[in-house]
């Protein structure tokens, strides 16, 4: 299948420490990936790195065939790439709809009532129609992970990077989010999920890549992952 | 519609206003408070919308000044383009400004903006064509029909910008740019992965910034008829346009209105009625109660109140 996001010897340093060390990875159009890792293996430096919020020292990262890797991240996210953060960041001045207003109209051209209207429709699919007109800072932790999701959306992507959009959230909520990607998925959206809840990774994952200490140590079927040694070294210790 | 005829009736009430044979001090004092909206509703494009805290609209306001004053003295230009010129060279300040200190966030921005102020202020010191540190006198010209005095017709002059500041400020704030830097203000990041173009849109709210507090200085030259550098680049101009907007409230274009028109009445009151020393004392008092009781301001507080009593 044709890829859609290839990136090859990425690197990226802070300083002395070596954050991503020689990363190349190809994701196919409309797969769902799994990025996982233990704490500061790499994976949010490498999903900055893909989304702009962070330029590579080396290495190429190519979109849709385009290298983007110089590009600003505004840039990137016209051309298809959107994502969630791991600390959601709200526009918190903003209500619900309004926070979904900015990518519309930035990357969409979408304004007044069309704009609003494909708002209303997203925060629908997303369970959130009864909050539009919230204060975004106002939204409980399981809400504003699904605006963030929404909000993403709403620059109409091709690819899609959620960054623990799971975290902190109960079982049933996970499950909730979890059925969001799975029907974006079923939508075309290619989805990078990089998640700590392994039942959440396994289950929505059709490949999953393993990040340790800037390098990928595995990659390929959850089970195939779950059951290598390196990846259990890397989660559990020698 | 509703705003650009109440703008228009405003305006030509104020001008019928200049015409009648009021105390002159009215019209000296309004241009004062109305050089305020000018100064607020600029300032509040880049400090309230986008949350870059400039410091440095002395340097701005000195701009406008010094190009009016080297454009009367060069070509004997007439106000209107003197204010052009001074609008001009102040936006572009601005974005010169903007290009090199706008990747500088928080407090690094800030200072940034004050470093401006000190270097124009050097130049203009050392520069003996606009009267280098001693500053020059200035010989007002002959007023216009249908005008009585200068001061009267400068008050005009002010009110047009006044009105055209505040409405530059309202139409960015409702625009998809006032959005934009909504959002940069929020979570700049979140704003650059939602597709906001962040450094071109704050670089066009600092142009209209920088141009707009410009032309609030291009008056200053002949409304005292006297120019120099340490009352033009002096930071209490700084203290004076950050307080107005968070004294209305910096969220909404009227707030830095309404905040120009309190504290700019209140400091004319206090300065015909006690004395001028008190004003700085009236904006730092003012200032205090409204960053620890009402953070959003005049406007907030409207808005609280009307929420509650639905």
């Amino acid at each position: 299948m044709e890829n859609i996001l290839e990136v090859t010897g990425l690197s990226k340093h802070f300083g002395g420490f070596t954050a991503l060390s020689d990363v190349t990875l190809a994701v196919a159009k409309g797969e769902r990936l799994g990025l996982i890792g233990p704490n500061g293996s790499g994976k949010t430096t490498l999903i900055n790195c893909i989304s702009g919020a962070l330029f590579n020292d080396a290495g190429e990262v190519r979109f849709k065939g385009q290298n983007v890797a110089r590009m600003a991240a505004n840039a990137r996210t016209q051309r298809g790439i959107a994502r969630s953060f791991q600390i959601p960041r709200p526009f918190g001045s903003m209500t619900v709809r309004e926070n979904l207003l900015v990518p519309l109209s930035y990357v969409r051209n979408l304004f007044g009532a069309k704009a609003v209207a494909e708002a209303d429709a997203l925060l629908h699919d997303m369970g959130l129609a009864d909050r539009a007109d919230v204060l975004s800072n106002q939204l409980s932790q399981v809400e504003l992970r699904k605006m963030e999701l929404a909000r993403a959306m709403a620059a109409g992507p091709d690819l899609l990077i959620s960054d623990e959009a799971m975290a902190g959230l109960s079982g049933a909520e996970v499950e909730e989010v979890l059925d969001i990607l799975f029907k974006l998925n079923a939508k075309g959206i290619t989805i990078i999920m990089i998640e700590h809840i392994m039942q959440a990774v396994m289950k929505f994952s059709q490949r999953v890549v393993c990040l340790d200490a800037g390098q990928i140590i595995c990659e390929g079927s959850p089970q195939e992952v779950v059951a290598n040694e390196y990846v259990q070294r890397a989660y559990l210790g020698d | 519609m509703k705003y650009w005829i109440g703008c228009i009736l405003v305006v030509l009430a104020l001008a019928g206003l200049s015409l009648s044979n009021m105390n002159e001090y009215l019209f000296f004092a309004g241009f004062v408070i109305l050089q305020g909206v000018v100064l607020a509703s600029a300032w509040n494009i880049l400090g309230g919308y986008a949350g870059y805290v400039n410091f440095g609209v002395p340097a701005f306001v000195g701009v406008g000044a010094y190009t009016a004053l080297v454009l009367h003295l060069a070509i004997d230009a007439p106000l209107l383009v003197q204010i052009a010129g001074g609008m001009v060279t102040a936006g572009l300040l601005g974005l010169f400004v903007g290009l090199l200190t706008l990747r500088l966030r928080g407090i690094f921005f800030s200072i940034a903006t004050i470093a401006v102020i000190f270097i124009l202020e050097a130049v203009v010191m050392n520069w003996r064509y606009v009267g280098g540190a001693t500053g020059l006198q200035l010989t007002r010209p002959e007023v216009m029909a249908p005008f009585e005095s200068y001061t009267r017709m400068l008050f005009v002059v002010m009110v047009v910008m006044a009105a055209l500041a505040v409405s530059v400020a309202r139409y960015i704030q409702i625009s998809h740019i006032g959005r934009g830097l909504r959002a940069v203000r929020d979570s700049e990041e979140a704003a650059e992965c939602s597709g906001v173009p962040t450094l071109r849109i704050k670089l066009i709210a600092c142009v209209a910034s920088g141009g707009l507090l410009g032309a609030a200085g291009t008056t200053m030259p002949m409304y005292l008829s006297y120019i120099e550098p340490a009352s033009t680049f002096n930071l209490t101009w700084a203290v004076s346009a950050l307080a107005m907007p968070i004294i209305g409230g910096m969220w909404h274009w009227s707030g830095p209105l309404v905040g120009a028109l309190v504290l700019g009445t209140l400091q004319e009151a206090v300065t015909v009625t006690i004395s001028s020393e008190l004003n700085v004392l009236v904006v730092g008092v003012l200032l205090v109660v409204f960053v620890v009781a009402a953070p959003d301001g005049i406007i907030g507080l409207i808005r609280k109140w009307k929420t509650s009593s639905k």
